[in-house]
């Protein structure tokens, strides 16, 4: 899939909240206080949310690539169980 | 036969068989070292073997013979040596590290094979150094057996006096952790830092240790390398799947009567494993695949054959090759809590979701595992955490950990309703080996 994708250094993030703040639409926090990124690529309508938030971690955290993430893959495999599941 | 102690893991390193014909266990019996004489006596030179062929020529025959990595990842070895001899050249050679951190803390067949066959490994060091190109290698060994390390030195000193050592090759004793064992936290330790994961991309082979192109692979692996190298892929692929060729080191334990490392062809049944170790009627639930393994049935293991394929339709995997078969005496719901509990303190504490994480869905695991207190866990919660930690840490330290926790809930989900309604079918018996981990220390 073409697009950008958002990424979180985990090591890096020290989980300061700027993204999920600046950039609700693809970031949720979860309960500890981290960043959860939406796997699926950003829409071009927003991507200059994206890069605001890509700018303000103050622990460079942030990223947008042009490949997806892993969580992109669990994604799509927790989706084909759930299918498999339902039949 | 009385089960009613855990073997040490001493038994562990000196005891088992063979299933079918050994290859790696072939020769002297259990417990003794093979010496350089023997081996070359036995076995021949690798490269009076592979002499006349080039490093390309070999990486194909490696292809060829379709062996995968045997630290529990299965990468095909072939495409690895490929990927790192592609990058090596001047001022930028390529290192190999042979991984024998062994730290999952079930297993105890890389400290077996190099306490039995140091020379199978030497080999394949040097081997994989010549098809990638590399000039220094090192050996990341695991401090639990005296025996492994002293076979390792012997085995070095007998190469240098005999003139046959191709490559130095440096002896690093590993970090007494659990995530120290992964590739990544391994370079960082060798080169003289923290044992940490670090975040891949770049790969070792793109960049690893001293940001040189690094060739990682298991102990076992390498010395299967080495008896690729003397007769031939063709040779290798006779036992084994198409796609899973070879054999494989697998350590038994638990309700077993003969507890210890077995050699067994790829794709013999799971349940002629636990039969060649004796194990005990009164077992419904092996754990497979070791701490990031999965829980599977008495009934399905039936059904199931050693083989990465062949357990993936129960949602597991052989991993290190560790099978542990938890007798019917024993609460499968407390045994994992407990191993959950230190598993979340052995994450490395580099990223916040493996830390908080794991430490929120131990507790709420452990809140399970006690009759007292289950009917308060919040099932719905936990599923939820799980998911939403899976892939969130630079290593996979946390998808391993939830691996293990979504599995005991699954096989065990009758247990826990026992356990909700204030009662529990078992007790406590410490079947899952919880070493004490230390602060790393050289």
């Amino acid at each position: 899939m073409k697009g950008l994708y958002l990424h979180v250094n985990p090591i890096a993030c020290a989980g300061h909240g700027l993204c999920a703040e600046l950039f609700p639409e693809a970031v949720r926090m979860d309960d500890w206080g981290y960043p959860v990124v939406d796997p699926a690529p950003i829409s071009g309508r927003i991507e200059g949310h994206a890069r605001r938030a890509v700018a303000a971690c103050p622990t460079l955290a942030l990223a947008l690539r042009t490949t997806p993430g892993r969580r992109a893959g669990l994604l799509r495999r927790d989706q084909s169980i759930a299918n498999r599941d339902r039949k | 036969m009385n089960f009613a102690v855990a073997a040490s893991d001493a038994d562990l390193v000196l005891r088992g068989g063979a299933i079918g014909s050994p290859r790696l266990t072939a020769g002297p019996g259990r417990g003794i070292t093979e010496s350089l004489a023997s081996h070359l006596e036995r076995l021949g030179d690798p490269l009076g073997a592979i002499g006349k062929t080039s490093p390309t020529e070999f990486i194909q025959m490696v292809r060829a013979s379709g062996l995968r990595g045997r630290g529990g990842g299965g990468f095909p070895v072939g495409e690895k040596l490929a990927a790192v001899a592609s990058r090596t050249g001047f001022g930028n050679r390529a290192l190999v590290v042979a991984n024998a951190a062994e730290s999952e803390p079930a297993s105890a067949k890389d400290r077996f094979l190099i306490s039995a066959r140091p020379h199978l490994v030497l080999d394949g060091i040097e081997i994989a150094a010549r098809a990638v190109g590399a000039r220094q290698a090192y050996i990341c060994i695991s401090q639990r057996s005296d025996r492994a390390v002293r076979a390792l030195r012997q085995a070095l000193v007998e190469r240098v006096e005999a003139r046959s050592l191709l490559v130095p090759v440096e002896v690093v004793l590993a970090a007494p952790t659990f995530v120290g064992g992964d590739e990544t936290a391994l370079l960082g330790w060798i080169a003289g830092g923290a044992p940490s994961p670090t975040l891949v991309p770049p790969l070792p082979a793109e960049k690893g240790l001293r940001g040189r192109p690094t060739l990682v692979q298991n102990a076992e692996t390498l010395a299967h390398l080495a008896l690729i190298a003397r007769f031939g892929p063709e040779w290798f692929r006779r036992v084994g799947t198409e796609e899973e060729p070879g054999t494989m080191l697998v350590t038994v334990s638990g309700s077993v009567a003969r507890a210890g490392v077995y050699e067994a062809p790829i794709g013999v049944g799971l349940a002629d494993v636990l039969e060649a170790a004796g194990w005990s009627a009164e077992t419904d639930f092996i754990l497979v695949g070791g701490y990031f393994g999965s829980w599977v049935t008495r009934q399905d293991a039936d059904g199931r054959a050693l083989s990465r394929a062949s357990l993936a339709s129960s949602g597991a995997s052989p991993g290190a090759g560790v099978i542990l078969a938890l007798p019917n005496s024993a609460c499968g719901i407390r045994e994992t809590a407990e191993a959950v509990d230190w598993l979340a303190g052995a994450s490395s504490g580099q990223c916040g979701p493996c830390v908080h994480g794991l430490a929120a869905v131990a507790a709420c695991v452990a809140q399970l595992a006690s009759p007292a207190t289950a009917h308060r866990a919040d099932l719905e919660r936990l599923v939820r955490w799980c998911s939403e930690i899976e892939g969130r840490g630079a290593c996979r330290h946390p998808d391993g950990v939830v691996k293990l926790v979504r599995s005991s809930l699954h096989v065990f989900a009758s247990e826990v309703e026992v356990h909700r309604r204030g009662r529990c079918s078992g007790s406590y018996e410490g079947w899952l080996p919880l070493p004490l981990t230390g602060r790393a220390s050289r």
